[in-house]
């Protein structure tokens, strides 16, 4: 029996306004590579980083070699042997590779204040020639890329020789030839008894790697199976669990076949590649994927809130420019952000003026003179058309519930006479009772011929309400599906695939290399 | 897995250049044109005397923007060097004329109450979280009110210690060679400016310093304690203003409390233009002292010409502008 190297056992951790994780267990052992799979918000990352000194948590117990522990910050862990590779990097882009990898520990000279840049350097060159990688020590982070940055990040956690390593997504920018290196030292990592945690949405790569599997959800733990007894959809079942609705779905109308926006070739970098569809009147179009799949960034260049680099956006049958959201709405097109608080409102203003902020312009009187009867009668229109809950049409929107901010977003874009609404995440952080209204409000929205894109991570709500989905990875779409075609199984299959991408265009159905 | 792409930093004497050279070259290249251009338009320009003025009247700024290089590398700033450096001076001018203690400690005071307001923002700023603009300002108006009610509103006058003034107008570099009658003032810049500068490439501070300005969140997340740093990396701004501070009043041989407020914008400007970006993580010392140059030969040349004291300011916002948008454009392109 392999000794256990860590135990986490009945872990609290909330934040304000989410009960990140509840009673969540994990044990890892030495000489193994243990995967740590769920969807968006499972709590994978939110666990690791507490075991990493991250965070700290609220309750339970954490043993590191059987003894139990407090793991109160970064260093902490780091003495106890635990070191972790964050999804967002953690490096100073303003120096070299080599002191990023030993900040906080660099070799000294002989008078203790001067720093020996000379063994820094030459202890990063043996990293890197252990793990085979071409690097000169002394470049500046800032000139890498992505994919260089993350090995450095990879060559610090390694630099640490410790017990127990986490890598949260590490595969996310690198090539296949990094990924079999990478895996090349993991297994050597392994052999020599050290415990790896791989958190990451690739499950075919976790089947090629990992030795056992934890499964996550909603902030619990579901179960640990050994990976050679688990097939991949097995895995993803436990992921998207069974979920009951509470009344039946709404089906919505069968929508017009009036094409109102087509998006064909829309590339930005690395984030969007080759995305086309179209949207039709009346229809409401589900944006399905994980996190950092495409989505938001797909609407944000639509919506020209950000820069593209090729494609066409087709309005109505028009060919139009979008090249900032002023265009966008001009052209109709409105866009509920993911984050309402930070981009959709005023928090300090009131119910009156975030209705009207989009659309200013129809307001004003001579020399840009505001005509605060038109607003208030606009404003309390909808109020009473969307039922938004408020006080008083000069409440601050910061006080009202999540549910009446979000409607309040809506009354913006349908002030501002758009006909083309992307929303993004429209429930998040919306009790349950609010959400049905969000629904039905959707629903009626496309009954009166609006063109809704949903962009949701919520499995159960796409399903419930659109008409077809989109699923994307990685900046592509990776399959659409009829509402018939589509289950959480089907759509989380095309959310976690990195392989062969299967391209449906004009009806043919062919097999692409992503590189 | 593919070589490394990316150009070698350039290593060339060492401690003076950390960052890409660009913006010093570009600030050197200033100043020589200014050279030129007022050499041509006034003989009087190039007169030893008036290279030894230009030395001078450099030389209390360029000590002030040292420290406050620092700061801005980490992404911060002190509004408060300019009155700091008042209170400083003023501090040195009691322990020796009023309390009547050694010059040397009264130097040592001055350069004490330096570090310790630059202690106190420091603290301000890392544990109690408020924005450094707002701290340092509130230094800013408490160091010149202290200046205020230390001196009894008067100036301090050092008449009775003629080795104070000795520190900023006397000649060490001239006692040995005759022919360079440089005043002390200049030597303690260029010598302030080689610390600085080894501090700043050489130590661990130097290296938090950038490291801390490149990405606050993950030097934390490294286990580097950067409260701790940053509040060194102030109360070390503060030292070289209290320095500067004790420059300023041995050159006047008076301690002025109405004096110094103002004075931090010119070592702004001087790390501004040197190439030292207010977001942090860059920036080198040789960048500061071209800087406090550039700002100095042209105050010195536009009186030469006559031109009203007015108009360098002018001109001196309008080289601020200019300067940090060349930069801007440079950061652009790469």
């Amino acid at each position: 029996m392999t000794d256990v190297l860590v135990l986490m056992e009945g872990i609290e951790k909330s934040f304000p306004g989410v009960h990140a994780l509840s009673q969540c267990r994990f044990e890892l052992r030495a000489g193994e590579v243990h995967a740590l799979v769920g969807e968006n918000g499972a709590g994978k990352s939110t666990l690791m980083k507490v075991l990493a000194g991250v965070y700290s948590k609220d309750a339970g117990r954490i043993l590191v070699k059987g003894k139990e522990v407090e793991i109160h910050s970064p260093r902490a862990a780091q003495q106890l042997g635990i070191s972790m590779i964050h999804q967002e990097l953690n490096l100073m882009p303003h120096l070299t590779v080599a002191q990023n990898i030993f900040i906080g520990r660099e070799p000294r000279s002989g008078v203790r204040v001067v720093l020996d840049d000379k063994t820094t350097n030459e202890r990063a060159q043996q990293l890197f020639d252990m793990m085979r990688l071409k690097l000169d020590p002394r470049t500046k982070v800032a000139d890498l890329t992505v994919a260089k940055q993350q090995m450095v990040e990879i060559a610090k956690a390694l630099s640490f020789n410790s017990a127990v390593l986490i890598m949260d997504e590490p595969t996310a920018a690198l090539t296949d030839t990094e990924i079999d290196e990478l895996f090349r030292i993991v297994r050597e990592l392994r052999d020599k008894g050290v415990g790896v945690v791989h958190i990451s949405h690739r499950l075919e790569e976790l089947k090629q790697i990992s030795d056992r599997i934890t499964v996550m959800r909603d902030g619990h733990y579901i179960d640990t199976v050994a990976t050679q007894d688990a097939t991949i959809d097995r895995i993803i079942s436990m992921m998207v669990g069974r979920v009951i609705y509470e009344s039946t779905p709404e089906l919505p109308e069968v929508p017009s076949q009036k094409v109102v926006l087509e998006v064909k070739d829309l590339n930005r970098g690395d984030v969007i590649k080759d995305v086309s569809f179209t949207l039709k009147k009346g229809e409401i179009l589900g944006f399905a994927g994980l996190v950092g799949a495409g989505r938001t960034e797909v609407a944000r260049a639509i919506f020209g809130a950000d820069p593209i680099d090729s494609g066409e956006v087709f309005v109505e049958g028009q060919k139009v420019y979008i090249r900032n959201p002023g265009d966008a709405v001009r052209h109709g097109i409105g866009y509920l952000s993911e984050d309402r608080k930070r981009y959709g409102l005023a928090l300090k203003m009131d119910v009156e003026s975030n209705v009207v902020l989009a659309s200013f312009g129809k307001f004003l009187g001579a020399l840009g003179w505001v005509n605060n009867i038109k607003t208030r009668a606009t404003a309390k229109q909808f109020v009473e058309k969307l039922r938004i809950r408020t006080p008083g049409l000069q409440q601050k929107v910061k006080n009202l519930s999540g549910g009446n901010q979000q409607k309040v977003v809506i009354g913006k874009w349908l002030t501002a006479d758009t006909n083309i609404l992307i929303f993004d995440e429209p429930t998040r952080g919306i009790d349950v009772g609010a959400k049905s209204e969000i629904y039905r409000l959707l629903n009626d929205l496309a009954q009166q011929g609006k063109a809704i894109i949903m962009i949701s991570s919520e499995l159960p709500e796409i399903l419930r309400m659109s008409h077809r989905v989109i699923v994307m990875c990685e900046g592509r779409i990776t399959a659409e599906l009829e509402i018939a075609d589509a289950t959480q199984e089907t759509i989380m299959k095309y959310a976690t695939q990195r392989g062969a991408i299967v391209l449906e265009s004009k009806g043919n159905l062919t097999v692409a290399d992503p590189r | 897995m593919d070589t490394n792409t990316a150009p070698i930093q350039k290593r060339s004497f060492g401690s003076l250049f950390r960052s890409d050279a660009t913006q010093q070259i570009l600030a050197f290249a200033g100043v020589i044109v200014l050279f030129v251009v007022f050499s041509l338009a006034s003989p009087f320009f190039r007169e030893v005397d008036n290279l030894i003025g230009i030395l001078l009247a450099t030389a209390v700024n360029a000590v002030l923007a040292l420290g406050v290089t620092f700061v801005i590398i980490t992404a911060g700033i002190d509004l408060s060097v300019g009155t700091v450096m008042t209170l400083s001076a003023v501090m040195s001018g009691v322990f020796i004329t009023v309390w009547k203690l050694p010059v040397p400690l009264g130097v040592l005071a001055g350069l004490g109450t330096g570090a310790l307001c630059g202690l106190v923002n420091g603290t301000l700023i890392s544990r109690m979280r408020i924005p450094p603009f707002i701290a340092t300002l509130g230094m800013m108006y408490i160091a010149k009110g202290l200046s205020l009610v230390i001196s009894g509103l008067k100036p301090v006058y050092f008449n009775d210690t003629p080795a104070y003034a000795t520190i900023a107008m006397g000649s060490i570099v001239g006692s040995i060679f005759p022919a360079f009658p440089i005043p002390n003032a200049v030597l303690v810049m260029f010598v302030a400016a080689i610390v600085a500068g080894l501090i700043l490439s050489k130590t661990v501070l130097g290296r938090y310093d950038f490291a801390i300005g490149s990405n606050e969140e993950a030097t934390r997340l490294s286990g580097v304690n950067v409260a701790n740093w940053k509040t060194a990396i102030y109360a070390l701004c503060g030292l070289f203003a209290g320095l500067a501070g004790v420059l300023m009043s041995a050159r006047l041989n008076s301690a002025q409390p109405a004096l110094g407020a103002g004075y931090e914008l010119d070592a702004i400007a001087a790390v501004v233009i040197g190439g030292t970006s207010l977001s942090g993580g860059e920036g080198t010392i040789l960048g500061t002292i071209i800087g406090a140059f550039v700002i100095s030969t042209l105050s010195n040349g536009l009186r030469i010409l006559s031109v009203p004291q007015e108009w360098q300011i002018v001109i001196t916002g309008a080289i601020v502008i200019g300067a940090v948008y060349l930069d801007q454009l440079r950061r652009q392109k790469s």
